[in-house]
């Protein structure tokens, strides 16, 4: 956990009363919406199609026991009772007051929760690796990092009014949690010959409706002068990237017209030039031991690797299946991390009622060390049980809905609001998503799939990553019907790529079919029980599952 | 449409001229890119104080040579959205050390003054009385800063460094 001081505090309080003075001031008139909106915006709050959204942002994916408990007084005292977490480590809520958010900001900051950046033109919550500080074979916690990169983007004054929206993300592992190629930067950590760490650069990856998967813009930046070189590649977007097309103003855009080299050359030449003048951001490694030390551990014992508490429940197969699903390698002998399956059978992807966040919270202060983790796949974690602990933890679990054997299988879909809550889309996710857990609810059936990614999004916009699932789903809309175009063999992970197209878009009703008949096609097509989806569409590309797909259609 | 300057609401010295207007031997005068940059060695070294109005999708190098005769440069903000000459601001006070007045024009708005003031702006042609009225109050919203910029504030990086710097040393 990172613990604030009293700087952090002071900053985020300060950022409560502004916003309160400027909720006051839209209220009386004094601003237009339109300036009000690009403030609100920079707060996290978005204007629904019910009601005010707000979104709050989870860095980096941790939480403190403390910080959950509040997120669901939240998610009570200003909301419906439950809130949503999304593929960005956020949490939103969908029916909030804007008369009440200056209170709900207050009660947020008491915990060190803010909004700050959550939505709006600038540098957005800065994401990792939801097992960070845990991940066996890691090369050090990627959030150290995290937390200098999101205090030095807070209220940049130079960076807060971006051509569009920019997020970070960060890895330190070689199996990539964080989806880093498809963020406007994105970050590797490790070491050079020299044992040094430092960062492998990647810039202008993203979604959206003109997706691209981020280029290496340079192999090593060192970790000191990591805060100068974003600056930099921050300074040429904000100068150059394209400001007369909306859809045309991310940094991908900006680094696909002018190509790689030259991008970078124009990075190198601002860096070269700024990276020793008087207001360098150079890190020296007190400051960088300072964070460090902030982030605090828990003190684990030495535990077995096999309790007789384990050995007993593997008798129980229904804690087997669980346990084989959603429990994962510790990098301390003895513990283990928990994934957490927002994605029950019937459910809307990763949302949690206020009961099951507090129940949650007070397994975790029992079972993890008080600590939680919120991945992008709209998942929760505990990341530090003791595998002693897992057959008592799986039956609180299963008591809230919080059991779901599912992780990483079929029904695990991530989905975006959709045409349900949110006003830019052209079709429904949530319902598809349900039809899928649906049809995918039997165990057995998911397991023998084995992992397979759905990502559902409703409009172009692409919040649900469609484009990076291994099934990819994208509502559009045709003559003010919902009709939905399908890819497959996209991936988020360090082997990145790009979703295909199947074919011609299919209709709300048929989408749960199709996905059945290309699931069906790669049961068949499958070299061995064990090539997984992406692999065998891989190999044979998507003509064999067009084929299968639109045959009888 | 008021001047702040130096945190307070002053009387503009300077007069905007239009493009077609005759240029006065001496005066504070206020002239766009192009009609400076027409002349620029006659202009920058006239009798009056010169400064320019200099739009934000413009090389700054072409301003570069003359920044020690100026009086002002004009930033804009065509939209308060578009936030370029942020980076403008902070090349011309911290790579190009510009001392004359750095001046905000356009859609210049009270809760942009703090993040002007830290890049670099020193004058500020506030779009509403209201919101000049309330800039010194405005721009003490803040008292911790992350990032280091031209200003010279500490920031929270450094402010911690002292104090566990004095608190090493009372022990």
């Amino acid at each position: 956990m990172y613990a604030y001081d009293e700087l952090d505090r002071t900053l985020i309080n300060e950022r409560v009363e502004e916003f309160r003075d400027q909720v006051k001031r839209r209220l009386s008139g004094e601003l237009t919406e339109d300036e009000f909106k690009m403030l609100r915006l920079q707060n996290g709050v978005y204007l629904q199609l019910h009601a005010y959204m707000f979104r709050v942002a989870i860095p980096y994916g941790t939480l403190s026991s403390k910080q959950l408990r509040r997120l669901a007084h939240v998610a009570r005292r200003y909301d419906r009772g439950y809130g949503h977490f999304t593929t960005r480590q956020n949490i939103q809520y969908n029916w909030i007051k804007l008369a009440e958010l200056p209170d709900a900001l207050a009660d947020l900051a008491e915990v060190g929760i803010h909004a700050m950046q959550t939505s709006g033109n600038n540098t957005r919550n800065v994401t990792s690796d939801q097992w960070a500080g845990v991940a066996p074979g890691e090369i050090e916690d990627p959030r150290i990092w995290s937390e200098l990169i999101r205090q030095y983007t807070t209220l940049h004054p130079e960076f807060s009014f971006l051509p569009r929206k920019f997020k970070f993300a960060i890895t330190a592992s070689a199996h990539d949690r964080a989806a880093i190629k498809v963020h406007d930067i994105g970050l590797r950590l490790h070491r050079n010959a020299e044992g040094e760490t430092g960062f492998e650069v990647l810039v202008g990856g993203g979604l959206g409706r003109t997706p691209f998967i981020g280029k290496t813009i340079k192999p090593f930046v060192h970790g000191r002068d990591l805060l100068s070189y974003i600056e930099a590649i921050l300074r040429v977007y904000n100068q150059y990237g394209r400001r007369d097309n909306i859809y045309k103003a991310r940094i991908k855009i900006l680094v696909h017209e002018l190509g790689i080299e030259k991008f970078s050359r124009e990075v190198e030449d601002e860096w070269q030039q700024m990276r020793d003048s008087d207001t360098a951001l150079t890190l020296d490694d007190a400051m960088i031991e300072d964070i460090r030390s902030r982030f605090s551990y828990p003190a684990y014992e030495k535990l077995p690797h096999m309790p007789e508490e384990l050995k007993k429940a593997s008798a129980d197969p229904l804690f087997e299946r669980w346990r084989k699903n959603s429990v994962f390698t510790h990098k301390v002998q003895g513990y283990a991390i928990v994934t957490l399956s927002l994605k029950p059978i019937g459910g809307p992807p990763g949302d949690a009622t206020a009961d099951q966040m507090d129940t949650l919270a007070d397994l975790a202060d029992k079972y993890s060390f008080g600590e939680i983790r919120v991945g992008h796949e709209q998942n929760l974690a505990l990341p530090h049980v003791a595998r002693r602990d897992l057959p008592a933890l799986w039956a609180a679990l299963d008591k809230i809905g919080l059991a779901t054997p599912n992780v990483n299988l079929v029904s695990d879909i991530i989905a975006c609001p959709g045409l349900d809550y949110c006003s830019l889309a052209n079709a429904r996710s949530i319902p598809i998503a349900q039809e899928l857990t649906r049809r995918f609810a039997n165990h057995d059936t998911a397991d023998l799939i084995g992992r397979l990614h759905i990502n559902i999004s409703g409009c172009i916009n692409a919040c649900g990553h469609h484009h990076v699932g291994h099934i990819g789903i994208l509502g559009v809309e045709k003559n003010g019907e919902e009709f939905y175009q399908i890819t497959i063999g996209g991936r988020a992970d360090e082997n990145a790529e790009l979703g295909v197209l199947i074919g011609p878009a299919v209709p709300y009703g048929e989408v749960a079919d199709v996905v059945e008949d290309i699931v069906e096609a790669y049961l068949a097509l499958r070299a061995r029980p064990d090539e997984l989806f992406v692999d065998t569409v891989k190999r044979l590309g998507v003509e064999p599952f067009r084929e299968r797909v639109y045959a009888t259609r | 449409m008021p001047l702040v300057k130096d945190g307070k609401i002053v009387g503009d010295e300077f007069v905007h001229l239009a493009d077609d207007a005759e240029i006065p031997a001496d005066g504070a005068i206020l002239i766009s890119s192009a009609r400076f940059l027409g002349d620029a060695e006659a202009l920058s070294r006239r009798a009056g104080r010169t400064g320019v109005i200099w739009p934000n999708n413009r090389d700054l190098d072409d301003l570069v040579p003359y920044l020690d005769r100026l009086a002002v440069v004009a930033l804009v903000f065509p939209s308060f959205r578009d936030g370029r000459a942020y980076s403008q601001a902070r090349l011309l006070r911290e790579r190009h050390k510009y001392r004359g007045e750095l001046r905000a024009t356009g859609q210049v708005l009270r809760d942009q003054f703090l993040f002007m003031l830290r890049a670099g702006f020193d004058a500020f042609e506030v779009k509403k009385p209201a919101d000049a009225e309330a800039f010194a109050n405005t721009v003490k919203r803040y008292s911790v800063f992350y990032q280091p910029t031209g200003d010279g504030r500490m920031t929270a990086l450094h402010r911690r460094m002292m104090l566990r710097h004095s608190e090493s040393a009372s022990q």
